[in-house]
Formats: C-alpha cells, structure tokens, sequence
C-alpha cells in the first residue's frame, strides 16, 4: 500500500514535470542522432599536396580517394600545409620521395601513412618515403591530440554547473529578491557574478594548465600564457552561459537538465571527434558553439605552437558570446524587477 | 540622510496608489486599489493568505510594475531606481547567504546600500542590538534558529537606516517575547517618523496599527484604524470584525 502511495507520487511528480519526462526520452535520441552524424559521416579522405611527383604516381593516389592537390613549388605546398589546407606534402627531393605530415591529428597521420603505403604496394618498387612531420611527431599519442580539447571541455563543463547552480540558489533562497531591492543595478550584479567567479576560475584554469603540461606531460608546442588566456575566456563564457540558463531552471534537477542538451552536443563539435567526416552543413553548426572556438585555439596553441595572429579570431567569438551571455542575462533580470 | 526641511506636501505622504491592477497569466490579483499612507504611520496590510498582500506591498515598492494604475512613495513616481535607496524591505523568506555569518550578510547589504568604514560598523552594531543579536554575529547564519534567522533578516531591512520600512510577515515563526520587542521597536521607529508597512495575519498585531487596510481577493475592503474598522463592522474584535466585512464585501468573482 505504501509502496503504491509512494509510485503514484512519483508518476504523478513526473507528470507535472514536463521538462523532465522531455529529457527523459527525448535526450537519449537527440544524443544517439548526434553520435550517428559523427562517426557515421562520409568517409575521410586526406588532402595531399604533390610536389615533382609522376603523373602515374598521384592519379594512383587519386584512385585511392585521396584529394590530390598539385603544387608547382615546395615553398607553395608548405604554406598551404602551414594554413591547415593539407594533411601531408608529398615530394621528390634528389630522386627520393618525401612524406612531411601535418601532424595535429594522429588519426590523419595514421590514415596517409596507410595510404601511402598501399599506393607503394600497388606501384613499382621504388624507396620508401622518409617521413617528417610538420608539429607534433610519431610519438605524439591520440591523447596528445584531443587533451587540449578535454582541458577545455571539463573548465567549460564545470564552471557552467557551478555558475548555474549558484545562481538558481540565489533565485530560490529569495536573496536574489532581496538583492535587487537594494539600490544595485542589472548589469551589477552580472559584472559581480563575473568578476567573484573569475578568481576561482583563473585558479582552476592555472591549476589545470600546469597539471596537464608539466604533471600529465601533455604535448605543448605554444605558450602556456595563451592557453590560460584562451583557458579563462571559456571559463568566462561558461558562466555567462550557466547564469543565464539558470534563469529557465526552476531546481538544481533542472540544472542537470541542460547537460545533454547544451555541454554534450558541444563536446561532438569541438574536435574530440573529426568534424570532417560529418555533413558540410552539420558542420556549420560548429559556429555556434562557443566549445568549438576554444577548443579550435587550444589545439592550435598547445600542437602546431599557433602564436596571436592564428588564433585571435577564437579569442574574439569567445569575448563575443561572454558578452552576449552576459548582455543577455542583464535583461533576463529584468524578469526579477522591473528597473 | 538628506537634507532637512519641512516636507512638502507631496512628501507628506508616504505612499500613493491609484487604482492600481497587476494579472498574472489572466487572473487578477490586484483589482483597482488606491490607498495613501501618510508619512510616519505604522500601516498594517491585512488579509489571508493569497489575497495579494505581497504583490501589493511589490508594486509600492516599484519592484513589480502595475498593469494599470500609478504608485508613488515620497512624492516620487514609481518604480524608480534611486528609491531603493529610500525604503528597507523584507520579505516573507529569510533571504540570507547561509554561508555566511550574520555579520557578513550584514556587511555584504551593508555595502549595497552604499554603507562604508566606521559608518558602516555603527550601522551594523545599531541594527544587530536592535534584534538581540550582536552575541551571534560571528556566527554562521546555517546555525541559527528560525527566529534568530528573522531577526537577522529584520536587522538588515534596518541597517541604512530607512524612511519607509516594508515588512513582510516579519514575526512568523518568532517567539512571543521576541514579537513583542519587536513591535515595540517597530512603534520606536514610527514614532521617529519611520513610514512602516507591515502585512500580518496575526489579529492581535493588527490592533497594535495606527491603520489597517483589509484585503480580499485582491480588493482593499476597508481601510480605517481598527477601532473605526471594529465599530464599522459592529464587533467587538479586528478578527470578527475581517469575517464579517470580507463576507459582505468582496466576493469571488
């Protein structure tokens, strides 16, 4: 009898509660949709840039659905590998092939070297290719490639449940009542949150800088000040992003409820998966995910060694979306009092 | 906390309403009060709960806007920025930062007010005597009792020293030796010219107002001095006195 007492309540609860029996059938399948679109893409053909290769040689590699682009100079292929256009520069040098991989992705790495090596298979015998590699190098592990992405994804993670959560609290305390009939404006205490919240999330982004350079010994190629840089201005986002949100949250529950919806779609499109693979248009999604961006100049900063000019438009959108989190939330206040 | 000179007409009057309306979602909750509360007067709001005493006391205080009518405190047309300034306010809930020790709350509204140094010290040493709480200060405020916790959160609606006082049921959930302090304190205040509006359902403080207004689903039935109210009524308690005049006024809609 008190068993059933107790069940009913509990229908009943989740009943009321529209959002939750919303999450709890509708998340699954927008994340196993999400799942579908990444790993089961078109598949990933490298784009090799040809320098002095035989005509016989590139249409084999053509044959193989690799993107061959053929360049008149060696200078001319480097820079577009520099850009991010190639995944390797194949060329001759004194008669002898050579194989300079980007290097950033090992999955890339490991799908030229196979390419490479069932082309020479199928051709004559000619030397193997001496292998360089523009950043990074065969040792460099597939943690190597996405740890930046996870530094970012976890500071992005966390400050996002800490901001949300602590300002529901204040919503449902009544301080956040009591605050706004003091004489402090809007956009005061949006600034406040930040700047109280920004301390704690220097420290962690100092914190966990060091941990995964100089303890977990991740590959760092770049400065340690961009990435706290780029490190903090997600922090920043995410808490501009996580008080806002709150505002739509009536409980803590609600809170959690945004993790599949906001944090794990934004972990598929940062680049912990290869976004190459996906749908042109899919992809384009990726420009409104403020992960993305931060993710994007983690692994230019701490892989290829990217200095201010590359990576600045990151910093940019970043600063953009804190800003129009936090513009946002100005006007969300709104809601609380009416000046 | 300005300058002082005789007030004006316009400040002689504490708060002003006109035929104020607030809806929520399509349902009525405030139907067309006016009301005006002279300076210095100790104004009970009294009613049962979910009449509206609380969005009426939001809408004086400019925190919530009204849907049609005007409001003014101090001659000023609300709801205006700088008029928090003016007033203290507390709510039904405690609104305190458990976190904290009843100290930092108060330095932390302290500073919101504007409240600095050795002024800011006074005040909270002020407010904290006031409520009896000044052996508890260092204190973490998830410590305290229910009616420490209100006293905290009174003395903060105290703390820069305001010319209009807004209480919410401030005495819920204190002991009866404490609610009288208290009320002798909230006389105190009025007696130095302190505006203070406080909603109550507890009948016998109503009687400790120099007026009441009595409301009902949303409407101010009567608003006269208890006795005046008694006599109206033509009982011989404020609380027989409610029955009757809610029964033959306002009913539902």
């Amino acid at each position: 009898m008190r068993i059933r007492a107790l069940s009913i309540r509990i229908i009943r609860q989740f009943l009321r509660d529209k959002r939750t029996l919303a999450l709890l059938f509708l998340a699954p399948l927008l994340i196993l949709s999400l799942m579908k679109l990444v790993f089961d893409g078109q598949s990933v053909s490298p784009a090799i840039g040809m320098v002095d290769i035989p005509a016989v040689f590139t249409e084999k590699f053509e044959h193989l659905n690799a993107a061959i682009t053929v360049y008149e100079s060696p200078d001319s292929a480097h820079a577009a590998l520099q850009a991010g256009e190639l995944d390797a520069i194949l060329q001759l040098s004194g008669g002898k092939p050579e194989l300079m991989l980007e290097g950033s992705d090992p999955s890339i790495n490991r799908a030229v070297l196979l390419l490479l090596q069932t082309a020479m298979q199928t051709g004559s015998g000619s030397a193997a290719p001496a292998i360089t590699y523009l950043h990074g190098g065969p040792d460099m592990a597939a943690f190597d490639s996405f740890g930046p992405v996870l530094i970012g994804f976890f500071s992005f993670f966390f400050v996002f449940l800490l901001a949300g959560v602590s300002f529901l609290r204040e919503r449902t305390s009544g301080t956040l009542e009591r605050l706004l009939a003091t004489p402090i404006k809007r956009y005061e205490i949006v600034i406040g949150y930040l700047a109280g919240f920004g301390i704690f999330t220097l420290l962690q982004a100092s914190l966990i800088a060091w941990f995964s350079v100089d303890v977990l010994g991740l590959y760092m190629a770049g400065s340690i000040g961009y990435m706290l840089l780029i490190n903090l201005l997600l922090s920043l986002t995410a808490l501009t992003l996580g008080t806002l949100l709150s505002s739509f949250a009536s409980s803590e529950f609600q809170i959690i409820q945004f993790i599949p919806l906001v944090i794990v779609p934004q972990a598929f499109f940062s680049g912990l998966f290869n976004l190459d693979a996906m749908n042109p248009w899919l992809q384009k999604l990726s420009s409104i995910m403020p992960l993305y961006y931060g993710a994007d100049a983690m692994q230019g900063i701490m892989i290829r060694g990217e200095s201010w000019g590359d990576f600045q438009i990151d910093v940019y959108v970043l600063i953009g979306f804190s800003l129009l989190f936090a513009l946002l939330n100005v006007l969300a206040l709104k809601k609380h009092r009416s000046m | 906390m300005e300058k002082t000179h005789p007030y004006s007409s316009a400040e002689a009057i504490a708060v002003e309403l006109q035929g104020i309306v607030r809806m929520f979602g399509g349902r009525t909750v405030i139907d067309g009060i006016s009301l005006t509360i002279p300076r210095g007067e100790l104004f009970g709001l009294l009613g049962p709960s979910g009449s509206g005493k609380t969005t009426l006391i939001k809408l004086m205080t400019g925190i919530d806007r009204p849907d049609a009518g005007s409001v003014s405190m101090l001659g000023e047309p609300m709801p205006q920025l700088k008029m928090l300034q003016v007033f203290g306010y507390m709510a039904q809930s405690d609104a305190l930062y458990n976190e904290l020790t009843g100290k930092q709350n108060l330095e932390f509204f302290g500073a919101l007010f504007g409240l600095t140094g050795q002024l800011l010290k006074n005040r909270i040493h002020a407010a904290a005597s006031l409520v009896d709480l000044t052996d508890h200060l260092n204190k973490q405020t998830a410590a305290y009792s229910g009616g420490m916790k209100r006293r905290l959160s009174l003395a903060i609606a105290l703390l820069h020293e305001p010319r209009l006082l807004v209480l919410d049921e401030p005495t819920v959930g204190i002991d009866p030796v404490l609610r009288q302090s208290i009320w002798k304190e909230l006389s105190a205040l009025s007696r130095q010219g302190i505006t203070i509006i406080v909603t109550t359902h507890v009948m016998d403080e109503a009687e400790k107002c120099d007026r009441l207004g009595l409301i009902r689903d949303g409407k101010l039935i009567a608003a006269d001095t208890p006795e005046a109210i008694m006599q109206k009524a033509g009982c011989s308690t404020i609380e027989e006195a409610f029955i009757a005049l809610g029964s033959g006024g306002g009913g539902e809609k």
